[in-house]
């Protein structure tokens, strides 16, 4: 067993009174797509922002190549080379695809100045790859379809090169041929040695896409399996029953 | 929304505005601004468009434009300063007895030593930037809405200002420190020639390298004529303002008690023009300043981003906090600048110097197209709202216009600027 890329045991974080994640523990490794799934509010989305700096953790430790690591701000996570896609998507609305996509992370001329022709040409040249139908590269986003926003969230985490990709429901806004090409996406970064978290509530794509799937109700994890060792509807009983797979099944 | 497909045809279709690739909304107010003018000289009989009056009101309008370029950052990141006003009178208060008795008497420097004015300018630019951190803590830090707390910084340092002077005015102010002032500093015919034609490179410079830059990455450029048209006109408009200003003589009287001060008496006949006021200059540079930070650093960057949608900018890895803080000390430093420019004009500082500013700072980066929601403004815009809500005072009370009726017209004016923005906003389907 190689150590795993992501290791993250026994989280737990509240809102309130809300115990949003009870004590979870999943793992990642590399060239490995992990799925989450789980009803609305099963705490998918908050699991995946401690991992992205987004929340602080209550309790639990996570480990990155077996290193334990604190994870207290976006910027921490950068650093670990964990990139997001982020279900809200976190775009500045009034800026363009350039500035969105390096925001933060601006590339800078010699002088220290923003260098917007050059972040502009490398927007596009991503873009060419992940969306060639993409033009609007000198508008707001906010002047966006939802799906091409969701283009330039996915160009984001793709460019800076990560080794940990979170998606969290990276083609709910997306059309058949965009989907096609995302999933292609996925396969193709997965064989570069990636490890990625997909969130999605289409358990048919989740079990095209994932190696693995965890199922998570109520904040805690019902169980992970491999994708080849269940059925589509194992998964369904797990995501409303909250029952692990009868194994003599 | 069209695709980009159907929406290229439609573009070449445009007027030759589209090609000039101008913003249209600067373009309407530049319009009501010059029709502002015309109206007001036509009811003035020809008085408001001389070059007294012209020279009058660019000083009168520094030090409202300096503060408002400011603004533009704090509303832009969905803020509010309600105090610069009274930041402004407090610096006044510290320069003013900084440069009037502490450096000269505490410190034993004497009056008109060569430092003093440096001195004080350096102190005044402390207080303000120290106070506005402070605001910028409370606000980012302390997440106590900006509203409360510059609304109690109104209050607090008006009657701070008070306090260090006992209300009382102090002057006059040092001399060369008075050459912020406007009329008292001023560059004279020449040299105003010079910096109107460094200007006119500069633009030209300005206009090739960014054309250039786009070309190095192959997008595209406007067409030539396009390009040169815009070119001429900027340069006609820099010439022209210059020419305006190095029009309008330095009254004899005065001059010959320049001479006189100097211990020479005037030639017969002998004439001067002002020419470009030392305020109007601090304020380019500060306008050049602030564009720069605003178009071409991070930190303008990252001022638009967090405007546009705070969490997404925290979830960059933008310390928003910490932004806030910045955003609000550099408020206090044009609190400060201002504050040279309007005591310096005053030639003392009287106690209620800067009052009401707030209200006008904010009504010209309004008008000038920054929008209360955050996340837009020009720092070019906000100096030509200052310009219009200046001409439009300016021009009322030349024309007889009754005071109270005055700030009628401004209120209603201010509000109507906001209604016009937001239809023309839904109308080109921008934010
Ligand atoms: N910032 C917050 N403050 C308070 N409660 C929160 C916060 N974020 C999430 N929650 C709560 O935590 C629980 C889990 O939410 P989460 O967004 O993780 O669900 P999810 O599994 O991603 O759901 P969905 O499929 O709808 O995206 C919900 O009950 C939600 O109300
Ligand atoms: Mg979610």
């Amino acid at each position: 067993m190689t150590t795993p890329l992501v290791d993250m045991r026994n989280i737990s974080i509240s809102f309130g009174g809300v115990r949003a994640v009870d004590d979870v523990s999943i793992d990642l490794h590399a060239g490995e797509v992990v799925g989450l799934l789980g009803h609305n509010g099963a705490g998918k989305s908050t699991l995946i922002k401690i991992l992205s700096g987004a929340y602080r953790k209550d309790s639990g430790q996570i480990f990155v190549n077996g290193k334990e690591v604190t994870i207290n701000s976006p910027r921490d996570a950068r650093d670990q080379n964990i990139e997001t896609i982020y279900q809200t998507l976190a775009l500045a609305d009034n800026l363009d695809a350039a500035s969105n996509l390096f925001l933060g992370r601006e590339l800078t001329t010699p002088l220290g100045f923003v260098d917007d022709a050059k972040m502009e040409a490398e927007t596009r040249k991503i873009m060419a790859r992940l969306n060639p139908n993409f033009k609007k590269l000198s508008e707001p986003v906010s002047a966006l379809s939802g799906g091409q926003r969701q283009s330039v969230a996915i160009a984001r985490a793709v460019y800076f090169n990560a080794k940990i990709l979170i998606m969290d429901e990276p083609t709910a806004a997306l059309g058949v041929h965009e989907t096609k090409m995302v999933a292609e996406l996925i396969d193709e970064l997965k064989k570069q040695g990636l490890g990625i978290f997909l969130i999605s509530h289409d358990t048919h794509e989740m079990m095209e896409l994932c190696d693995r799937v965890s199922v998570m109700k109520n904040g805690q994890l019902v169980d992970t399996v491999r994708v080849e060792d269940v059925t589509e509807d194992d998964i369904l009983g797990m995501i409303i029953l909250g029952k692990k797979p009868s194994k003599a099944a | 929304m069209s695709t980009p497909e159907t929406a290229a045809p439609a573009r070449r279709d445009k007027n030759i505005f589209a090609a000039l690739e101008l913003d249209t909304r600067l373009l309407g107010m530049v319009g009501a601004f010059i029709l502002l003018c015309l109206a007001f000289n036509v009811m003035t009989d020809g008085r408001f468009l001389t070059p007294r009056n012209i020279f009058n009101l660019t000083i009168q309008t520094v030090s409202v434009a300096i503060m408002a370029t400011g603004m533009v950052f704090v509303i832009v990141t969905r803020h509010i300063d309600l105090s610069v006003g009274s930041l402004l009178a407090t610096c006044s208060a510290v320069m003013a007895m900084t440069q009037t008795s502490i450096l000269p008497d505490m410190m034993g420097l004497g009056l008109g030593h060569p430092l003093i004015p440096w001195l004080t300018i350096a102190a005044g630019l402390i207080t303000g930037i120290v106070i506005g951190a402070f605001h910028g803590f409370l606000v980012g830090y302390m997440m106590i809405p900006a509203f409360i707390v510059t609304l109690g910084g109104l209050l607090v340092w008006r009657n701070v200002a008070w306090y260090l002077t006992n209300g009382q005015t102090i002057g006059p102010l040092d001399q060369t420190f008075q050459y912020f002032g406007g009329t008292n500093g001023t560059l004279g015919t020449d040299l105003s020639w010079i910096v109107a034609v460094i200007a006119v490179l500069a633009t030209v410079y300005g206009l090739w390298q960014a054309r250039r830059s786009k070309q190095s990455h192959d997008f595209k450029v406007k067409p030539a004529w396009a390009e040169v048209t815009l070119g001429v006109i900027a340069g006609a408009a820099i010439l022209g303002f210059i020419a305006i200003l190095n029009s309008y003589d330095i009254p004899s009287r005065r001059l010959a008690r320049m001479f006189e001060n100097r211990g020479e008496t005037m030639p017969e006949g002998f004439t001067a023009a002002y020419g470009l006021p030392i305020s109007v200059l601090l304020l380019i540079a500060v306008a050049i300043f602030m564009t720069l930070l605003a178009r071409r650093t991070r930190l303008g960057r990252y001022i638009f981003a967090t405007g546009g949608n705070p969490d997404a900018a925290e979830l960059s890895g933008i310390n928003t906090k910490m932004l806030t803080v910045k955003i609000f000390a550099l408020m206090g430093a044009l609190c400060a600048i201002s504050a040279i420019v309007a005591s310096a004009r005053l030639t003392n500082h009287s106690n209620d110097i800067g009052t009401l500013d707030e209200l006008r700072v904010i009504a010209a980066a309004v008008i000038g197209g920054t929008a209360l929601s955050g996340g837009i403004g020009t720092i070019h815009g906000a100096i030509l709202g200052a310009l219009i809500m200046q001409s439009l005072q300016s021009g009322m009370a030349m024309v007889g216009v009754d005071a109270p009726l005055q700030n009628i017209v401004v209120g209603i004016v201010l509000v109507l600027a906001v209604l016009i923005d937001i239809i023309y906003r839904k109308r080109t389907g921008a934010k």
